[in-house]
């Protein structure tokens, strides 16, 4: 097994765990623990038998929050990375298969917000639009679609241009059986590559947002957590335990996705 | 005579792009749901009749075909509008707060181009080495950190040896050279967050240019003429495999202003990241929709140098 294999292996287990936590954590703790006015523990507190991460700014345990903003990271990570994929493909596969003018709008608007910092677009959109889940997920979707396009296409071409395309084209196949039974499955495997990359960058992005104060205000977050130690004076108190496990989630997981992503492209694209 | 013809056409899609930018700019802030000067003015005390002048003083009580006409024309003119929270032109504002993002971004830039190209070319070309693995391996990783958790780490680790908040001290002697030192000191942690991140893509992007070279056949021909390992690599290998490298450097020029704006916020450095951020709180809309057509307006522009440099460096690319 290659090194690059046994790094995806590791992801993948990285990302089981993760998964696991996102889907307990919210069974296993209790509203009271999450609830500011509700929490009975002093606030700073640093690591110690009874809270093993410390405590934030209210007083609530940091682990617990670590825990919780699990669900909310991968869960925009995820949604937002299949918005911006589906985008992606749906716009690659029509440009590519479809020429003339369309195909050449679309490429052309491709290429603009390929170009565009999509972070800035991201900002200013959920800065308009109300704060909420649906608002970070739809700005980081519409924001980060052009590079699956590009690529989709390029594949889109290459195997219109095979003889077997060419061939059932000759037999009367419309656009409809072409997309459908030779353009899409070749394109699949690529998609997935794309889209294991895109929640890594969905999830910084989320975080992002988050600490700029862009999040959802009634959903914990690791971007979210970050966003109140800057707010607080985590930095200035030297409350390190209250800035290193998110960060840390968040490097993990992302770098997580990352290997995996690698791993998969690695299969995808034999040789080299 | 085709030569001009693909110029002009280069130049003629920028400017397409840039009309494109303006459009965007302008229809991004007419789907705010409900009134933006309601949502702009929350949590001020206002009267109705205050409400209704700032809506006639921004235009937004004419029908929005006007509103674009009047928005396209004044922007020609380089006019941005009018920030509701400064009470000032937004052009001037952001001119205002040019120069300290020129400091950070040209610096951190320089810097992280330099490193990231001399750890690319060392890790590709010794494959597989040890120092592959490591350079490798932490570019991965730091790509996959936020830039503004790496930047309060930074301010948490160097303690009190580093200033973390603003530009210069007010105490500073106003001679140039303590000024210089001073606004030096405070660029270090901000500049030092900066570079990891941007630094990290561009080692990846020459690694993998230097390995698509690392088989070519010219290489086994100057090794054949007996040339030095380091001639070979400094000579023929390198030239070759920077080119693209520096054009990602351009193109990429998008993601260092991501990064400028979350660098800015941590470190209160007063330039148009940290007004992005004061116009994002605000929220100011019409600061917000300059500094999203200036920004947007410059990586368009960044982007049509990157593709006419590539064109005067590689004359094998027929781009222009």
């Amino acid at each position: 097994m290659s090194r690059f294999n046994r790094a995806g292996v590791a992801g993948a287990a990285i990302l089981a765990v993760a998964a696991l936590v996102a889907v307990v954590a919210p069974l296993l703790i209790s509203a009271d623990e999450l609830d500011v006015t509700r929490v009975t523990a002093a606030p700073w507190q640093s690591p110690g038998a009874e809270f093993w991460l410390g405590t934030d700014h209210t007083g609530r345990s940091v682990a617990v929050l670590v825990a919780q903003g699990a669900g909310t990271s991968l869960f925009v990570g995820l949604t937002a990375a299949v918005l911006a994929v589906g985008i992606g493909t749906l716009v690659g596969v029509v440009s590519g298969h479809f020429g003339g003018l369309v195909a050449g709008a679309l490429l052309r608007i491709t290429d603009f917000f390929l170009v565009l910092p999509a972070l800035v677009l991201a900002i200013a959109l959920s800065t308009v639009l109300p704060r909420g889940l649906g608002t970070i997920v739809l700005a980081i979707g519409l924001t980060s679609w052009p590079s699956t396009a590009r690529m989709v296409r390029a594949q889109t071409l290459t195997i219109e241009a095979r003889p077997f395309v060419e061939r059932a084209r000759a037999l009367g196949g419309g656009h409809v059986h072409v997309i459908g039974r030779h353009v899409l499955p070749s394109v699949v495997p690529l998609v997935l590559v794309n889209a294991t990359l895109a929640v890594a960058t969905a999830i910084v992005a989320e975080s992002t947002l988050a600490f700029l104060g862009l999040g959802d205000p009634t959903r914990i977050s690791w971007g979210a957590m970050l966003h109140q130690a800057q707010l607080h004076g985590a930095v200035p108190q030297r409350a390190w335990w209250f800035l290193l496990p998110p960060g840390v989630a968040i490097v993990v997981v992302v770098l997580a996705f990352t290997l995996v992503g690698r791993a998969l492209e690695a299969v995808v694209t034999p040789k080299r | 005579m085709r030569r001009g013809v693909r110029l002009w056409g280069r130049l003629g899609g920028a400017a397409l792009s840039l009309v494109m930018v303006a459009v965007l700019g302008f229809f991004l802030f007419r789907v705010v749901p409900g009134d933006p000067v309601v949502s702009m003015t929350r949590g001020r005390p206002t009267t109705a009749a205050m409400q209704a002048e700032l809506r006639a003083q921004f235009g937004l009580d004419r029908p929005l075909h006007e509103q674009f006409f009047s928005y396209f024309t004044s922007l020609l003119r380089g006019d941005l509008g009018t920030s509701f929270t400064f009470r000032r032109p937004v052009a001037d504002v952001i001119l205002e707060r040019l120069g300290p993002t020129l400091l950070l971004v040209g610096t951190s830039t320089v810097i992280a181009v330099g490193l990231g190209l001399w750890l690319g070319v060392r890790a590709a070309w010794r494959r597989d080495s040890a120092f592959d693995k490591a350079t490798t391996g932490v570019s991965l990783t730091l790509w996959a950190v936020p830039t503004f958790w790496l930047g309060m780490l930074l301010m948490m680790a160097t303690g009190e040896l580093f200033p973390s908040r603003g530009m210069r001290d007010t105490d500073t002697a106003p001679d140039f050279v303590s000024q210089a030192l001073d606004v030096g000191h405070h660029l270090v942690l901000p500049s030092l967050t900066l570079v990891a991140v941007v630094c990290a893509e561009y080692m990846l992007v020459m690694r993998s240019s230097l390995l698509e070279e690392m088989h070519a056949p010219y290489l086994t021909t100057a090794r054949a003429k007996g040339l030095r390992d380091d001639l070979v690599r400094r000579r023929h290998a390198v030239p070759n495999a920077v080119l693209p490298a520096i054009t990602l450097v351009f193109l990429r020029f998008g993601l260092v202003v991501a990064g400028a704006i979350t660098t800015e916020t941590v470190f209160s450095w007063p330039g148009l990241g940290l007004l992005f951020y004061d116009a994002l709180t605000g929220p100011d809309y019409f600061l917000l929709q300059g500094l999203l057509v200036v920004t947007a307006g410059a990586v368009v522009v960044m982007n049509l140098l990157a593709e006419l440099l590539y064109g005067v460096l590689d004359p094998r690319v027929k781009v222009v």
